[in-house]
């Protein structure tokens, strides 16, 4: 009977950790609907990696020799190989942006770059307790608010944490509308957060939504050269989208492949979740620093509001400025919501998700300068 | 244990990777309001007038 209970004996207390941390991430994801797609087949993967001899990752049999797990197998052609899978999912992403109400009122551009502020705020704060250069620049990317590229930004790094920065990126990204209200009332005053903005967009031709696409990459590309994948993949998908002539990839693209991507993508990055690497104080440090990325993500966008309003006659409400990280579009509801309370008859939805879909290039920006810098000093 | 030159090295960063976002982000925001403005359909107005 010993052949029956050898893997049972052979668990580890870590591996129990990792056990419990699976099973909270599919309760959050099930009971609390965080960012379910990700988080359910993270926790699920959690435990699929982390029972002992499992043959979801490569073992080495006796008598046998090596054996090949399917999710080692997926992590290795799908992530480490060239990050295929979240530059993929960004071609979904793309697609299914509406640039509009960005085009429409373009100053909302800038709240999107300021609230990356975060971003190199963590990687300071990373540094501070000790984490050396590269991993301190994969755990301050958590500040993105975005999933696929903290997850590229931290494996091209070659990060021993990547684990840890996806589950800490997906799950502070459910948490906004707990983080941000918190972050905003710390930096304004309920007249500030009462300020009215009226809503006169300008009229946004074909020509420009098409253009767009194009030239952020020229621009992107140009400045920031490693952020060419996920910038040009991004905007390939919303050409797609914008073009009017390939409706049915445009479809395929917001449905069907980032559907497949997604379903792929988190129980792959399970991989990194063996308990070997998850289990540690590191952990609990990266969960530490990725909650104040998102707090300064947030403050830096309201303070930048607050200091463009030093020299605007027609005052902008400094709520918008946190609508600018790139967790699309639970910010910018959140924002709106903030401002109903503040008064029933404020409206800020548009002039919000128009700072939050200039987060999403900003934040893939960011990603692309912050290994270009972080490269130039290894 | 903390290293200085990191921590520098992090704030160093942090300046060029903010002004290297708004460069980008503020290129990108001409570019939109040039093409507003060469793509705009004229108003109503004017439009009934050439039509005359």
């Amino acid at each position: 009977m010993d052949f029956l209970l050898t893997n049972v004996l052979a668990i580890t207390w870590q591996q129990l950790v990792m056990y419990a941390v699976g099973i909270i991430l599919i309760y959050l994801a099930v009971k609390k609907e965080y960012e379910p797609s990700l988080l359910l087949p993270m926790g699920f993967g959690a435990i699929l990696v982390n029972l002992p001899n499992t043959g979801v990752i490569n073992q080495t049999l006796t008598g046998i020799g090596e054996t090949n797990g399917i999710i080692q197998w997926l992590f290795e052609i799908g992530i480490e190989a060239s990050e295929a899978l979240p530059i993929l999912l960004f071609i979904g992403i793309g697609a299914m942006i509406d640039f509009g109400p960005l085009l429409s009122q373009p100053i909302m551009f800038l709240f999107g770059a300021a609230a990356q502020f975060g971003i190199f705020a963590a990687v300071v704060f990373a540094t501070l307790v000790g984490f050396d250069l590269k991993d301190a620049a994969s755990i301050g990317i958590i500040g993105a608010a975005d999933g696929p590229t903290s997850i590229l930004v931290s494996q091209m790094l070659k990060s021993n944490y990547v684990g840890a920065i996806a589950v800490a990126a997906y799950s502070y990204m459910a948490l906004v509308p707990i983080i941000q209200p918190f972050a905003i009332k710390l930096v304004t005053t309920k007249k500030e957060r009462q300020i009215k903005m009226p809503y006169n967009p300008k009229n946004v031709s074909k020509a420009t939504r098409i253009i767009f696409p194009i030239a952020v990459t020229f621009v992107a590309g140009l400045v920031a050269p490693t952020s060419v994948a996920l910038v040009g993949f991004l905007m390939f998908g919303n050409l797609i989208r914008e073009c009017g002539v390939l409706a049915s990839l445009s479809d395929s693209a917001q449905n069907q492949l980032a559907n497949l991507i997604t379903l792929l993508l988190g129980i792959t990055i399970a991989f990194s979740m063996r308990a070997e690497a998850f289990v540690n104080i590191n952990t609990i440090m990266i969960m530490g620093i990725g909650l104040l990325a998102f707090v300064f993500d947030t403050i830096g966008g309201v303070l930048f509001a607050k200091f463009i309003n030093l020299f605007r006659k027609e005052k902008i409400n400094p709520m918008i400025g946190a609508a600018g990280i790139s967790a699309f579009p639970m910010s910018s509801r959140v924002v709106q919501k903030m401002a109903l309370k503040e008064d029933p008859t404020n409206i800020l939805i548009m002039h919000a998700a128009g700072a939050n879909v200039s987060g999403q290039i900003a934040s893939v920006v960011a990603g692309g300068l912050l290994m270009s810098l972080v490269s130039n000093y290894l | 244990m903390v290293n200085m030159t990191n921590v520098m090295i992090a704030l160093n960063m942090m300046w060029k990777g903010m002004l290297g976002i708004f460069v980008v982000i503020i290129l990108v925001m001409l570019i939109v309001m040039l093409l507003t403005k060469i793509t705009q359909e004229k108003p109503a107005s004017e439009q009934n007038q050439d039509q005359k």
